[in-house]
């Protein structure tokens, strides 16, 4: 959104919320759009690196070291979903009717499924073989934020799009509007118990991150915590040894990932819909 | 004033026992729904939202509808409507009531309801839907019950009120705009992301609401001593014809731009509601297609009806008609609308949605309540009214 019009939209709104509004929802309003929304102001076209401040994480898959070894983005669910203690409650097996309480935050997925629009006639053998690794885009300018409520998702300095499980009040109203059907939804306790004592549906629990309640939303963190302490998301570290994935800090020019998408090819997913994920494909 | 609401026939209190019983059978299932998740209704990580939001988006429609009345009566100081103007304000309140209970039935996290407010988020519409819906039922309370209490007691109505009146107006059409918003300013769902969704949200709920009150009146004129009268009735008649015509010019807009496109995207869930969607299995999903058909056939088929004077020339005709669009649209927009928008899947799967019994339950007593609050508000204004 180029600025002018940003401003235009900006006093539209605001003139229509004067009618009702004392000044806190002006004040409200301009924070809010900066919570929605720290995409770098006139920056360019879809997927624009340039931003004067600030970090913006992402990932570049590539694509073919997943068609070589098939194995590889399964070794990455697992890591993933391992160390976040995401429940498997065994009704989301591939190809399974009911996928009613699956939980997932990375997964392996077929082209045509991850890539709708990519869709056609003649389809590329290969790649309607090689599992897609899909998961939250952690976009520039994240959907599920502006829709959420009470800001329980937010983008943090790093520009990632985390959850704040304690405030979700379990609306769904980020699960409408993310595009990439992202998120999931506890639509029971994780925290079950089997007659030992032991998570029913977490096999080997990580103490070292938070098992969920029922009732909140939750999606990939990009490995927030792991950042922290300075080491590589679970995936990233998983698909080392190929160097599937690329990490790093979009607006650095001198980080991996940026080196990585100068030299090659990249797509991202549902590009028209302005949302400037922070994942890329090479293809 | 209340008290008029304590006394009344066996019918009156048989009728108020039977919505007792659907809401503590619904209270019942909500309890389980509290002790175990939602994951005992039939949402899934793909339709996650269901009959509780389907069923919220048609309420605020009938509650925005009361204005149909108010609008005439005070604006254009159409006396006709005088004697049934609290009816419409009466009905929003219920209406509300509804909407408010079934967003509440439909939190993972019920007790953190008010993180609302202790966070407000102006960028969220869902902030916004939950101030003018509030204010939208404090404006109908306080405006219906401050003019009845004057009626009661025979004097004017203090000053103040009309201009809670004259704000209810606008109010009522923000209600059901704000509500278009919730699903029209989503990127990634094609069916909802369209700018007719408020204004075809406006025309069915103006014809909805005003159904439900021709209704109420006919019923009310039957078992009580209060009659609204042929006239006021058949302006309401005329209201909803309009509205309902309206309603089905944009459903063909929306039908148009879809096929002429041909874009996919704006065909997929059409192709779901009206024909069914075949997988790349062979699989096929229409379990919304007879529903969806049905609904534009008695839709259309009473709005057309009632342009003729002589399916308007009795009771008993004009209500099944108001019948026939009420069903109609209440299939259209508390069925496939916001269960249609789910499908397909932002990965282009298509997944079908069906509710389970705890669901139905929690839902039908949901209804129970609003008709309880509807029943009870209605007896006292008839008393009211029949005093005088």
């Amino acid at each position: 959104m180029d600025n002018s019009r940003r401003k235009f939209l900006k006093i539209a709104g605001l003139s229509a919320i004067a009618g009702i509004g004392a000044p806190t929802a002006f004040n409200g309003l301009l924070k809010g759009e900066a919570f929605a929304s720290s995409a770098p102001s006139g920056g360019g076209g879809h997927g624009s690196e340039k931003a004067p401040t600030g970090k913006r994480y992402g990932f570049a898959i590539d694509i073919k070291k997943f068609a070589s070894d098939k194995d590889l983005a399964q070794r990455c669910v697992n890591a993933c979903h391992s160390t976040h203690n995401v429940p498997d409650f065994g009704n989301n097996k591939d190809g399974s009717k009911n996928r009613k309480d699956e939980i997932k935050w990375i997964w392996a997925e077929k082209f045509e499924h991850t890539f709708p629009d990519h869709s056609h006639y003649k389809k590329n053998e290969q790649l309607q073989e090689t599992p897609i690794l899909t998961l939250c885009n952690h976009c520039d300018n994240p959907p599920c934020v502006r829709a959420c409520p009470t800001q329980a998702t937010f983008k943090n300095s790093d520009g990632l799009v985390l959850m704040d499980f304690h405030r979700c009040i379990g609306c769904r109203f980020c699960m409408a509007a993310c595009p990439y059907g992202a998120r999931s939804f506890n639509w029971r306790s994780p925290r079950e118990l089997d007659a030992s004592g032991n998570y029913k549906y977490i096999k080997n629990p990580n103490p070292d991150f938070p098992t969920r309640m029922r009732g909140v939303v939750e999606k990939c963190n990009m490995c927030a915590e792991r950042l922290a302490e300075g080491k590589l998301p679970a995936c990233v570290e998983a698909a080392a040894s190929s160097e599937a994935i690329v990490f790093g800090d979009l607006n650095d020019s001198h980080s991996p990932v940026s080196q990585v998408l100068k030299e090659k090819f990249t797509i991202q997913r549902k590009p028209a819909l302005g949302t400037k994920p922070s994942i890329f494909y090479i293809i | 004033m209340i008290e008029k609401a304590l006394s009344g026939n066996g019918r009156y209190f048989a009728w108020l026992t039977f919505l007792l019983v659907i809401m503590g059978v619904g209270g019942l299932c909500y309890l389980q729904q509290f002790n175990y998740g939602l994951g005992v209704t039939g949402m899934s990580r793909d339709v996650s939202w269901g009959l509780y939001i389907s069923q919220f988006t048609f309420m605020v429609g009938v509650a925005a509808g009361g204005v149909m009345l108010v609008l005439p009566y005070y604006l254009h100081n159409y006396k006709v409507f005088g004697k049934i103007t609290i009816l419409g304000e009466f009905m929003a309140v219920a209406a509300v009531a509804m909407c408010l209970m079934f967003i509440l039935a439909d939190l993972g996290q019920p007790m953190r309801a008010l993180n609302v407010l202790l966070h407000p988020t102006p960028n969220s519409i869902l902030f916004w839907d939950m101030i003018v819906l509030n204010g939208y039922l404090f404006l109908n309370i306080v405006g219906g019950w401050v003019i009845l209490n004057a009626e009661k007691k025979d004097v004017p109505p203090p000053k103040w009120v009309k201009w809670l009146i004259y704000l209810s107006i606008p109010w009522a059409i923000s209600i059901h705009t704000v509500t278009a918003f919730l699903y029209c300013g989503l990127p990634g769902r094609h069916y909802w992301l369209t700018a007719i969704l408020a204004p075809r949200f406006l025309a069915s709920a103006f014809a909805a609401g005003p159904s439900l009150l021709v209704i109420c009146a006919l019923i009310l004129r039957k078992y009580t001593d209060f009659d609204a009268g042929k006239e006021a009735i058949n302006k309401l008649v005329t209201i909803i014809t309009y509205a309902a015509i309206l309603n089905f010019f944009f459903v063909g807009l929306e039908l148009f731009v879809g096929y002429y496109s041909n874009i996919p995207g704006h065909m997929h869930t059409l192709d779901y509601l009206f024909f069914g969607l075949t997988d790349h299995a062979g699989e096929v999903y229409d379990n919304l297609v007879g529903p969806m058909r049905f609904s534009m056939v008695i839709g259309m088929a009473a709005t057309i009806a009632l342009l003729f004077p002589k399916m308007r020339d009795s009771y008993t005709k004009i209500g099944w008609l108001c019948g026939a669009i009420f069903l109609s649209l209440w299939i259209d927009k508390g069925l496939g609308l916001v269960l249609g928008g789910f499908v397909p899947t932002p990965l282009e799967y298509i997944v079908e949605y069906y509710p389970s019994k705890i669901e139905l339950g929690i839902t039908a007593a949901v209804w129970a309540t609003g008709a309880f609050i509807l029943t009870v508000l209605y007896k006292v204004a008839i008393s009211v009214k029949l005093t005088k």
